[in-house]
């Protein structure tokens, strides 16, 4: 399993007044296995981009090769790539609508066909894999759950259709520390049982940094930037002019440096940076 | 998708028409639909139809936006047509099976087309010029003679205008409901009326959440900002009376005027 973009280029509302190039000519590639994340500036076109990956908007021009085929050629199966790529909105809370929580997260998988054994056996794979109670929740309703576990209700609807990519969209906005915290060791768990690609936007770098393997900065539509953290985040002046922040290692690092302190690494962990500072004192 | 609905949209521009009261475009407006009424022939549709193009001509609307606000009102225009076609007695031209065209028939069809058309067109250069906090702005100003026997004017405005302002807001999140549920397989577009009636709940249940969610939040925030009605309130924006709306107010008595004299003279 592997995504591919090549040259993708959207435009919203085509010949109206108000046309906007909402993505402009973006290529990149996430090999199996993968776990990007994904940062840019409100409006630059991040959420535009992940709702291409599993077919809900369609290009003006470019390709999307999911699994070796084009998803934006006649003919392809939506129903097979929305099972391939699993999309969780931002306040994914907000989609619920069933009476219990197992037949919530029950609404994936039953849109693609399964029997019932093999709906029940994902349901409460996917519940305990959001690391809820399945036993004690699944006859809850979801809206009687807390912020926190609503989501992770929400996800594990998503998760239940086994999608080969998981795509989360700010996972953690609006948590509070703890919930965040939480859904961050969840997605950590989900992508290592499930061995999948995960793309995570998120508009805190600190996280972005200490879980990516690899991160595409978003501007104005445009890809601007596709490399490991420790590449993204020593390119301090553009991401500043782009709006981004750095993580706060490496922000304080960056400071440390120009007061004169010779720290070679570039810390992306607050730990990683106590360990060099620690070694420069000897 | 569903955000290109532009039926009650306003079209942001800044030409003479996009600027002139409120309140006068308002009752030009009424004034024009009851002016469509007292016409009963084709120069005077002709008259209504010159005003109309000159007004739309000056609002530097493009006529391609104003056709597209016809196209959820064909059927209506269409029925109507055929009703008329149809049903009026009289001379006799054409005649099949139960059918019957007449003369009369003929002329009245055109007659309610032509108005159908100009008076949806001419109401929609109203909501496409204005926006539509000035509408509402409007409406309260010509109501308010009304408070004195009852009418709670403000009220209604208010009403209408968070109305309008949720418009946009609930195409967005029903818009980005359908997307969550198409994500997870939902499909909406298959099967039969009672299948596709069920696949509307995923949509509706949460949509009708967020709608309360938003209300709520509304109503809280208006109560932090001791939002009341009762009190005699001022305005930020103050509507005044300007030269260009003198203008508009002249022409618009000689558009009626002339509409009249030729009822009444041909």
């Amino acid at each position: 399993m592997s995504i591919e973009v090549r040259n993708l280029t959207h435009v919203y509302s085509e010949g109206m007044p108000h046309e906007s190039l909402a993505l402009d000519d973006i290529s990149f590639r996430v090999e199996d296995g993968e776990f990007v994340g994904i940062i840019g500036h409100t409006g630059s076109g991040k959420s535009t981009l992940l709702q291409h990956l599993n077919g809900l908007l369609k290009p003006k021009s470019g390709s999307i090769i999911i699994d070796g085929t084009d998803i934006t050629s006649p003919g392809v199966s939506m129903r097979e790539i929305r099972c391939k790529v699993g999309l969780v909105f931002q306040y994914p809370e907000y989609q619920l609508f069933e009476e219990t929580v197992a037949k919530d997260v029950a609404f994936g998988p039953s849109n693609l066909g399964l029997s019932q054994e093999e709906i029940d056996a994902r349901v409460e794979e996917a519940i305990r894999l959001v690391g809820l109670d399945y036993e004690r929740l699944k006859d809850v309703s979801p809206f009687e759950l807390s912020g926190g576990q609503k989501r992770r209700v929400a996800i594990a609807g998503v998760i239940a259709m086994k999608p080969q990519a998981l795509i989360l969209d700010e996972p953690t906005a609006g948590l509070n520390p703890k919930a965040h915290a939480d859904i961050l060791d969840m997605v950590n768990t989900i992508h290592r049982t499930e061995s999948n690609i995960i793309l995570f936007v998120s508009h805190n770098m600190n996280d972005i940094a200490r879980m990516s393997d690899r991160i595409l900065v978003m501007d104005h539509g445009r890809l601007a930037m596709n490399g490991t953290p420790e590449e993204v985040f020593t390119r301090e002046e553009e991401l500043k002019q782009m709006g981004l922040a750095l993580p706060d290692a490496m922000e304080l690092t960056m400071r440390l440096r120009r007061k004169g302190m010779n720290i070679e690494q570039n810390c992306l962990e607050i730990s990683a940076l106590a360990d060099a500072i620690a070694q420069l004192r000897g | 998708m569903i955000r290109d609905i532009t039926l009650g949209q306003y079209y942001p521009g800044n030409s003479w028409v996009h600027k002139l009261d409120p309140r006068l475009k308002i009752i030009a407006t009424l004034l024009y639909i009851v002016a469509l009424f007292v016409v009963h022939d084709f120069i005077g549709f002709a008259i209504a139809f010159l005003a109309l193009a000159v007004v739309i001509a000056i609002s530097r609307v493009p006529l391609k936006f104003i056709l597209k606000g016809l196209k959820p009102v064909f059927i209506i225009i269409v029925f109507t047509l055929m009703v008329n076609l149809f049903m009026v007695k009289g001379d006799i031209l054409v005649q099949f099976w139960i059918f019957h065209i007449t003369r009369q028939g003929l002329r009245m069809a055109a007659f309610m087309g032509i108005r159908l058309v100009l008076l949806i067109i001419g109401s929609s250069v109203l909501t496409l010029t204005t926006r539509p906090i000035g509408l509402t702005d409007g409406i309260e100003a010509l109501l308010s003679p009304f408070k004195k026997i009852g009418v709670p004017a403000h009220e209604l405005a208010m009403m209408m205008t968070i109305a309008l302002r949720f418009i946009p807001t609930l195409l967005e999140e029903t818009d980005k409901i359908i997307k969550a549920q198409q994500a997870r397989g939902a499909d909406f577009e298959s099967g039969n009326i009672l299948r596709r009636a069920k696949a509307l709940i995923p949509i509706l249940v949460p949509l009708f959440i967020s709608a309360f969610r938003i209300a709520q939040d509304l109503a809280m925030a208006m109560e932090a900002r001791c939002y009341g009605s009762g009190i005699k309130r001022t305005r930020m924006n103050a509507m005044k009376f300007a030269k260009r709306d003198l203008v508009g107010g002249i022409l618009l008595v000689a558009f009626l005027a002339i509409i009249v004299l030729e009822r009444v003279l041909i």
